[in-house]
């Protein structure tokens, strides 16, 4: 029974488009909720600590460098703005701008990772690499530990998060040069935009937390 | 609903706000307002996650499922949180340090 005149995007188990691309999006916030119940498990982990040793967290997050944290944090929100005009223009059936806009939202992200793995190799460089060669002041030596042991966990699964997204931009941005994308199909580019901004969100969440405790106390 | 297309200057906007939430939070980090830090920087986050979950996921252009399935992250995430956090900040017996 299938129809001559269906779109070529149209898989055969749906009425139309528009009730496979609700379904598509459903799909994706359900793999999202489950993201948020993994990222929820380390917060959970890091408020368990940081209110058994609120002192050692606020010396250790002194070591960050806020700076570069709040410039990652504008970069990863310009990030999404991109993204959301790159969905916005795959409505419109604007191949050249959903390309353009998915360039630059790969660009700002390898912007955030170039800027990550900088800041990571300070933290190398001044022995704040949990383990025997840490390096902290003696009253917080052990509890700083888990504070970074924190810090690189969850920036480095954010990380992760990001690099993942990177490939699907990458997949994205052929699959619209192709001619695949097009206003009446352009729910993978949504849904990848879901993915691209619940990893912003992540990091919405990690900025203050790791960042910023007890700025004002030194 | 799932075609709606929502004008530029709604990102333009959302984008705006999310930048000047991220100035106060930094600035607002460096005043001394004692366990007040924490609840100010929270608050601004979770406004931050809002406004993109609404805006830029299109969310509140979405049916009432995703709106179901959305909340039901929260509301799981609020259990995680509230029942190990319960548990753990009432345990009178533990020794700090």
């Amino acid at each position: 029974m299938s129809d001559i005149h269906a779109h070529p995007a149209l898989a055969h188990h749906f009425d139309s488009l528009e009730e496979q691309k609700e379904a598509a999006t459903l799909g994706m916030w359900v793999f999202l909720v489950t993201e948020v119940l993994f990222f929820g498990g380390i917060f959970a982990t890091y408020a368990i600590y940081r209110s058994w040793y609120p002192e050692a967290f606020a010396a250790a997050s002194h070591e960050l460098d806020v700076t570069l944290g709040t410039i990652n944090t504008a970069v990863l929100i310009t990030s999404s703005l991109t993204m959301a005009l790159a969905v916005h223009a795959a409505q419109l059936g604007r191949r050249t701008k959903v390309m353009v806009f998915l360039v630059l939202t790969m660009a700002l992200g390898g912007v955030f990772l170039g800027i990550k793995g900088v800041e990571y190799y300070h933290k190398f460089t001044e022995h704040l690499i949990p383990g025997p060669g840490f390096q902290f002041e003696k009253e917080h030596l052990r509890h700083a530990q888990i504070f970074f042991s924190l810090y690189f966990m969850m920036t480095g699964l954010h990380a992760l998060h990001m690099i993942i997204g990177f490939g699907i931009m990458l997949v994205m941005l052929w699959w619209a040069w192709r001619g695949t994308i097009t206003k009446e199909y352009y729910s993978p580019i949504e849904i990848s935009g879901l993915y691209w901004h619940f990893v912003d969100i992540v990091w919405i969440f990690l900025f203050p937390l790791l960042y910023l405790i007890g700025r004002h106390a030194h | 609903m799932a075609e709606h297309i929502v004008p530029t200057r709604v990102y333009y906007t959302i984008f705006a706000i999310l930048m000047l939430c991220t100035y106060l939070t930094v600035r607002i980090a460096f005043f001394d307002l004692g366990p007040l830090n924490v609840v100010a920087a929270l608050t601004i986050a979770v406004l931050k996650a809002t406004l993109v979950v609404l805006f830029f996921m299109h969310v509140k252009y979405s049916t009432k499922l995703t709106w179901a399935v959305v909340l039901g992250s929260v509301f799981w995430l609020g259990i995680l949180l509230a029942l190990t956090m319960s548990d753990y900040l009432t345990r009178a017996w533990r020794t700090y340090g």
